[in-house]
Formats: structure tokens, sequence, C-alpha cells
């Protein structure tokens, strides 16, 4: 069926609470107003009040509530509004969710999916555009999850569900309603911690994520660059397979996320390669990410975020090196 | 007063004059004709998501009015009423709601802080605000704002606790409008007032007719008197979105149509405008006047916001209190690159 990602999430949590009774939802607005983006819509009619709970306006308490049903046995789906106000869950997250497992040797463990709209380019007030993955995949603990698509949206929520982790799971705004996908109605999942080759080239590799794999496939596409695409999906744990295979191969690598550029996800790429496939570039690499300061106001975001010019003289860049 | 604009005199506050009375009339009028203004430019696409104020009038026109010359005022996003009557020219106004920080760098002294959109952080600053008045001596009492949604957050509820510990000038209002989003307001607390929330904290609540601008005056007024003391206070203030949360929303979603007719009764610029009117002190002629002087005031802070052209340079300029060079890099690279031709 040709699914938006709005749609194929709803459709994979719909199955996922279908399957198992103790798939629970909380958030802000996610019952009767089926969350703002309406990813909810109509849960609550289907599966009642215990199971899809609109909250009190208290994010510290959406994670934390969560980590303790988790702990007694349910598996919780906290929908935090928008990502920029997860930073007030953070010391959940980072002090708890992150480590409960190791605290009791796996004695305990915290499985739960943090589902959160995150990233910008819909012109949206202050927080509403934040890229906060870097932050997330730091310290270790919450596996870091985000789809560029609705097919691989609904797998990775359910591959999510499935698993006996923490998981954040970062929803591109942009991309909720950019696009419909065919989509399969059954239950399917694509698994974690596996980066997606969605196109195969040989002069040079672009890994990217999330917001900006339709950005770099437009320009692949419209100047016919013979470019691998990795799409990571997961950024934490990060296919490092994956990305020493492709930087390997054509030893040109170029390095795209939405993201602040300082301290980021790209950051951490460039330097597995540099420390494993070093002797097998042909030019340095290449990081494009968003201005190194927080996300701006509405009208100064195509300014901010990188655009596809961006990209495109990058690869000219790596190309005649 | 009361929706047919008769007042209790025994409890009429003493200072406030005729004029005075006359003033928040206008003040409530120009807040309601901004608010027209900026739903019907979003609706056209010439400004960002809008939060919209109608029904709220008396709340932030009574509790501005009630504060002194050089109070300071902590707001999180739904008070616009307050820039415009402390001040801040309409062209600011309009320069945010396009979108643009510009818009937020007030005048010298400006005593409105910039909008907050994290739910209830503002309420720790305005605590440390007021700290800082006593500290210096400064005699500005600090009045911040909050939604019946923001008083669950943990920052509404520290913030209050800092300010009994510490004993500081602030007042806390909560605009008590009966929704946060989607949520009503039994669903966002069991307590029965939101006010009583100041017990906790040690600090005196008192709830108030929020849609009575002269209610809402007199109980901030003396709330404020009792905060200069070092006493601080929490004012609820039982209002209604009559509107959208924001531009963004749907509110028949998950409320009905019914219960905002019931709240329509109680508009509270209607009111005050029976009660001049009884007592002579306003009529037809002076509302157009009014509406006249309003729309230019306002077509004139469009005109000049819309006229606006962003520097992007200003992105990299306005980060530290310096460039640092790591920075400079990027800003120059963009610009010999020619990124920006968006
Ligand atoms: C920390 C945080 N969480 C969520 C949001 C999204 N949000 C914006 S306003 C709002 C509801 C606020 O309700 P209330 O405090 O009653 O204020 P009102 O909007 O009614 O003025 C929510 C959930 C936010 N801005 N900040
Ligand atoms: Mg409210």
């Amino acid at each position: 069926m040709q699914m938006n990602m709005v749609a194929s999430i709803n459709n994979a949590l719909k199955l996922c609470m279908q399957e198992n009774k103790d798939v629970v939802l909380l958030g802000e607005d996610i019952g009767r107003d089926g969350g703002v983006f309406r990813v909810t819509d109509g849960l609550l009619d289907a599966f009642g009040s215990d199971r899809v709970v609109d909250t009190p306006l208290a994010e510290s308490s959406i994670i934390g509530t969560s980590i303790g049903m988790a702990l007694g046995g349910l598996r919780p789906v906290p929908e935090i509004q928008f990502a920029g106000f997860m930073l007030l869950g953070f010391a959940q997250l980072l002090n708890h969710a992150a480590r409960y497992r190791a605290r009791t040797r796996s004695g305990m463990s915290v499985p739960m999916v943090v589902r959160t709209p995150a990233s910008g380019g819909v012109r949206t007030l202050e927080h509403h555009s934040d890229s906060p993955e870097a932050l997330y995949s730091h310290i270790g603990g919450l596996v870091v999850v985000e789809p560029s698509n609705p097919y691989d949206a609904k797998g990775l929520l359910i591959k999510a569900l499935h698993t006996n982790d923490p998981v954040i799971f970062l929803e591109p705004t942009k991309l909720y309603r950019l696009f419909k996908q065919e989509v399969p109605e059954d239950m399917y999942e694509v698994p974690i911690g596996k980066a997606n080759l969605i196109q195969e080239g040989n002069d040079l590799s672009i890994i990217t994520y999330g917001t900006m794999v339709p950005v770099v496939k437009n320009v692949v596409q419209k100047r016919n660059i013979n470019a691998d695409i990795l799409d990571l999906r997961t950024i934490n744990p990060l296919d490092e397979k994956a990305v020493l295979e492709t930087a390997r191969k054509t030893g040109k690598v170029l390095i795209v996320h939405e993201a602040e550029l300082s301290f980021g996800v790209g950051a951490e790429i460039a330097a597995r390669i540099a420390e494993k496939a070093m002797y097998d570039l042909k030019a340095p690499i290449i990081r494009i990410g968003s201005h190194s300061f927080p996300y701006p106001f509405p009208g100064y975001e195509n300014y901010y975020v990188p655009n596809e010019l961006k990209v495109s003289k990058a690869i000219d860049k790596l190309l005649s090196s | 007063m009361d929706e047919e604009g008769n007042v209790d005199a025994a409890l009429m506050p003493k200072d406030l004059t005729d004029e005075l009375i006359v003033k928040m009339y206008r003040d409530m009028s120009l807040a309601r004709a901004f608010d027209a203004k900026a739903l019907s430019l979003q609706r056209q696409g010439r400004i960002v998501t809008y939060a919209p104020t109608l029904g709220q009038e008396a709340t932030q026109i009574g509790s501005c009015m009630a504060m002194r010359e050089n109070d300071l005022f902590v707001p999180n996003f739904r008070q616009h009423s307050l820039y415009l009557l402390k001040g801040l020219p309409m062209e600011k106004m309009f320069i945010s709601l396009r979108g643009y920080e510009d818009g937020s760098k007030g005048p010298k002294d400006f005593k409105v802080f910039p909008v907050v959109v994290p739910v209830g952080s503002q309420v720790p600053h305005a605590v440390g605000l007021a700290y800082a008045q006593k500290y210096k001596k400064s005699n500005a009492v600090v009045v911040s704002y909050v939604g019946d949604g923001g008083t669950s957050e943990g920052d509404f509820n520290e913030g209050i606790n800092f300010a009994g510990v510490w004993k500081v000038p602030l007042v806390m209002v909560i605009e008590n409008n009966q929704w946060a989003i989607s949520i009503p307001r039994k669903n966002q607390t069991a307590a029965v007032t939101l006010a009583q929330k100041a017990f906790a904290a040690g600090l005196k609540g008192l709830q108030v007719d929020g849609n009575d601008v002269i209610a809402v005056y007199k109980a901030v007024s003396d709330a404020a008197k009792l905060a200069a003391t070092g006493d601080p206070q929490v004012i609820e203030c039982v209002t209604y979105r009559l509107g959208l949360h924001t531009t963004s929303d749907d509110p028949l979603k998950y409320r009905s149509a019914e219960e905002t007719e019931e709240w329509k009764k109680k508009d509270p610029l209607v009111r005050v405008r029976k009660y001049l009117a009884k007592k002579g002190l306003w009529d037809d002629s002076m509302e157009q006047k009014m509406a006249d002087e309003y729309r230019a005031l306002i077509d004139d802070g469009v005109a000049k916001a819309e006229a606006f052209k962003p520097d992007p340079n200003s992105m990299f300029e306005n980060i530290y209190s310096y460039i640092p060079e790591t920075l400079k890099d990027e800003e120059d690279d963009a610009i010999a690159s020619n990124y920006w031709q968006v």
C-alpha cells in the first residue's frame, strides 16, 4: 500500500500493539488529538486510554515513568512532542535508560522506544527543528535510529519494539509527508545497526541519513554522479563495516547530515575512516553539516541547513581531487 | 466586574480612575486587533506559526497595567500584548513573527524578556532575575507567566520553590486558559486549583477571574506590593483560550464548539465596553476611531516588517561575544561558495 511516513509509523504502532498487549503509548496530546503530527491518530479509539495515555506536560516524567514501566514489564513507547523538548528528559535517558543494563549486569533492562519528531526545514518555531542524534549517541547505551523513508520507518520501528534496549527513534518532520512509497501492510523488520547502500557507484562515497538523504539523492540524480550513497539508518551503534567498505572502495568520502557540523556524527565517521582506512583514501574526507550553532529562527533556516548547492560543490571538490 | 459590566464598588481599586479603565479597554482592543491581523497573515503565509491570545486579554493587560514602570516581565510564548504595551515597535513584533531573531532585540532597557518556547523553562529565569533585583536593590518586581500546562513541568515547581526559599520579589501569573493544546485542565493535575501549587512551595496563592480585567489588576497589584517586600506570590487567572492553540492546531478534534460558545459569553472586552458605555465614557464613534487608528498602526508595522531584509552574517556574529576562528571559517566559506543564493 502507498504510505507516507506518518501512515507507516502509525501502522507499525498498530501492528505492535495488536501483537503485544504490553506495548503502551504515552505522551502529550497523543490520544484524542492523535499527536500534533497525527502519527498516533486513531490509536486511542482502537486500544483505549490505558494503552494510549495522554500525559500531563512534563517530559522528564514522560521518560522517567516510561523507564519505570519498562522495568515493570511493559514496553512503553513515549512520544516527546519535539526533539528539542526531549532535553528535559535527557537526564533520565542518560542517567538511567542508558545504564540500567550495565548497572545490573543485565539483570534488568529498559526496553522502550522514545519517538520524537526531529530536524527542520519546515519553518517551525524555536526548538522545533533540532537534530540531537549526536547528543544521544555520545555516551553509549542508547540505540539511536533515524529513518529516511516510510518503508524503513515502519520496519525500524517494529524492530525497535522487538529489541530489549532503549531506542531513540528520530522521525524527520520534513519527511513525514514529503512522499509516499509502497509499504507492505504486514509486519516486517528492518535491521538495527545496518546501513543501507541505496545507490552504488565508483567515483565517491556519500554517507548520510535522515533529512539529507533526499537532498543527496537529488543532486546525484540530477548530475548523474557515479556515487555510493550509504543511508546509515542507525546512528548508534554505527555500521562501521559498511562505512569502511564504501570508503575503501571509492577512496573519496563525503559525509552529509543536517545536525550541526562540529563534534557531530560526521566527526565520528571521519575519525573511524581515518583510523582504519586512511591509506585507502585518495582525498581528504569532507563533512557537511549545519553551521556550528543552534538552529536559528525559521527565517534564517535556509541559510543554516545544508542545501543541494553545498552538496554539489563538495562533490565537485572530491571528484577533481 | 461581571459579564454585564457591573462592578462591586467596595472592591474597586482606589487608584483605578476612569481614564485608566479606558486605557485598559484600548489596550485590550489593541491586543485583539493585533491578534486578528497576525492570524490572517499566517493564513496567507506571511508569518510563521502563531499562538493566538483571543479571550485572554484581561489576564495579560490587567496584570501588565498593575505593574510599575521599572518592573520586569518574563513571559512564555503567548503574551504578545506585553510587548505591545511596554513599547516594542510594531514592526519588531512582525519581524519576530516572520521568523527573524532581529525582532527579539528590544529598545534599550526594555522590560519584557524574549519569547520562551520550552514550556515552564522561563520560571527559574524569573526567580533568578528577581534575586538579582533584590541583590542590586533595584526595587523592581518580576512578573512571570506560565500556562496551566506549564504548571506540570519541573521547572515551574522548582522555580517557585526557590522563590519561597530566597524570598524574592516575584509575582507568578498562571494563565489558566483551560487547555494545554488538547489536554483539558482536569487531566493536567489532580489538584483542585493551580493556585494551591503555591502552598507547597510556601508561597501565597490566589485564584482570580482572569476575564475580569479589574479583578486581575487588583490581584496583581496587591501581589506586587507584597512581592516587593520579599513575599513572592502566585496568582491563577482563570480564563479561556477562545482560539487555536497555534495556527497548526484544530481544536474541534478535542473540544466542543458549545464549550467555546459558553466562554464567549464571558468575553473580557465586552464587559469593559458595557461598563464604559454605561458611564458615558465610550461610544461607537470612539470605537470606530480607535479601530482606524489601530489598523493604521498595525499595517504600518507589517509593511516595515515585510521590507526587512535578513542578514545571514548576523547568525555567525551573535553566537559568542567574539567570533572564534573556526566559526569565522564557516562564515567565510559560506560567503565565498555562495551557498546562500537560496
Ligand atoms: C517543554 C515543552 N514541551 C512541549 C512543548 C509543546 N507545547 C507548546 S505549548 C504546549 C501547551 C502549553 O499549555 P499551557 O502551558 O497551558 O499554555 P497555553 O498554550 O495554553 O498558553 C505544548 C505542549 C513545548 N513548547 N515545550
Ligand atoms: Mg493552557
